[in-house]
């Protein structure tokens, strides 16, 4: 009555995500900006370790903290947990 | 069982490659997106995730991005502990086979819905088959992704939609389910609690969980901005004071050994540092009713449960 249907290994591969999510920017939905001050950075290591969304790097050639801007949203919580204070938030546009 | 200890050093850990990307789509401030990062730089190898439905799986694979760097599987929201011990399994069948050779580990995220209501039979059952793998619970205490439900992790006295709080009703009536405890009864390993507030705390109680032979139970507090209505910058500073004021205790028990951590046993030792539950609450807005005159017995009856918690632990760690 029934054809045979395929089995696991002869349909199709479905509902694979192939692009990196690193192809899409989430930049553009923030509001306030963090600014670095390097001067007072401390180099302590803890933004980039708590920043949900892996937006900044520690650079080892400069040796220095680096915010990418195409993925912060602009939270605040590395100004708020800097124990340097040598972070600032910045209305967009304004600085 | 004896563990090995080792540090994370910061220095080493920002040299660590990203498996758990930027572009993901969670909201500005996301606690479990923090949580998420932090542990998926605590792998030691080769690393399998499987992710119940829920707020870290809808955020990390908007089709056709993912977050991931690791292989990565969805599953539904009651079974991704179901998921981990099928890959456990069949890793192991293949390693039988020599197809593969060293250590691959699984690790399976799920929220507080995904564990605490729907997940846990799935969840008790992958416990007691004695598979290895890491269970992680970001607990983010709702249904977020869907609008704020409640869900059996949600703390008394929580305004949600399913909760509201209103002239009679002050939000959720009920209490938090002690899920880690009850993980503990099934007499696994490993299960530890763990806050995002604490990195290094984190990553060393994941990477326990990893290395240990069977099941491993991670409990993360992870607050959520949207749900818990505050502003995102604070997700840090919540996430600290929930174990500041014991809300959230810090503890591992090593085959069903209690022993509390260190972040913890600063309360324990010192008393007069053991902060109130009301600094707590007061940061969120989705308790904001809980400050109404006619609810003062809330806020009494929170504090009251928390303490009791507390002891208890307490007695667990031989602290008493
Ligand atoms: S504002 Fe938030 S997203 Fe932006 S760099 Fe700071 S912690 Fe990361
Ligand atoms: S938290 Fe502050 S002091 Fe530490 S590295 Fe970041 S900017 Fe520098």
């Amino acid at each position: 009555m029934s054809e045979r249907k395929k089995g696991w290994k002869e349909i199709p591969v479905g509902g694979v995500c192939w692009k990196p999510a690193t192809e899409y920017s989430t930049g553009d939905w923030r509001t306030f900006k963090p600014v670095h001050d390097s001067e007072k950075c401390t180099k302590c290591l803890l933004c980039p370790i708590i920043c949900p969304d892996a937006s900044i790097n520690w650079n080892t050639a400069t040796q220095d903290i680096e915010f990418n801007y195409n993925f912060c949203k602009g939270c605040g919580i590395c100004a708020n947990e800097c124990p340097a204070n040598a972070i600032e938030m910045v209305r967009e546009g304004e600085a | 069982m004896t563990l090995p200890s080792w540090k994370f050093t910061a220095k080493e850990i920002v040299k660590k490659p990203e498996l758990f990307t930027s572009g993901h789509r969670a909201c500005a401030g996301c606690g479990p997106a923090i949580a998420l990062r932090q542990i998926m730089k605590a792998t030691r190898g080769p690393t399998i995730v499987t992710n119940a439905t829920g707020c870290m799986e809808v955020v990390s694979t908007i089709y056709p991005y993912t977050a991931w760097k690791v292989p990565w599987i969805h599953t539904a929201f009651e079974n991704v502990a179901a998921n981990a011990s099928g890959i456990e399994a069949a890793l192991k069948a293949m390693k039988r086979k020599e197809m593969y050779k060293g250590t691959i580990d699984v690790i399976a995220f799920a929220g507080d819905g995904g564990t605490f209501d729907i997940g846990i039979q799935a969840l008790s059952g992958a416990a007691e088959r004695g598979h290895d793998f890491l269970y992680v619970l970001y607990d983010n205490e709702a249904y977020m992704n869907t609008g704020i439900q409640r869900s059996g992790g949600t703390p008394h006295g929580a305004s949600t939609t399913t909760s509201p709080a209103g002239k009679v009703i002050p939000g959720k009536t009920q209490f938090k389910k002690p899920i880690a405890d009850i993980m503990v009864a099934h007499e696994i390993p490993y299960v530890a609690t763990a806050s995002i507030a604490y990195w290094q705390d984190v990553l060393m109680k994941a990477r326990k969980g990893l290395e240990v032979e069977g099941p491993a139970f991670l409990h993360v507090f992870a607050p959520c901005p949207r749900g818990w209505r505050y502003d995102t910058s604070k997700t840090v500073e919540i996430a600290r004071l929930a174990v500041e004021t014991c809300v959230f205790p810090l503890w591992e028990a090593v085959n069903g050994n209690y022993s509390l951590s260190p972040q913890s046993k600063i309360a324990a030792l010192k008393p007069d540092r053991k902060k109130p539950v009301i600094d707590y609450l007061k940061m969120q807005r989705r308790f904001r009713h809980l400050f109404n005159p006619s609810f003062e017995h809330e806020r009494i009856v929170i504090q009251e449960r928390i303490d009791k918690r507390w002891g208890k632990l307490l007695k667990k760690c031989d602290m008493a």
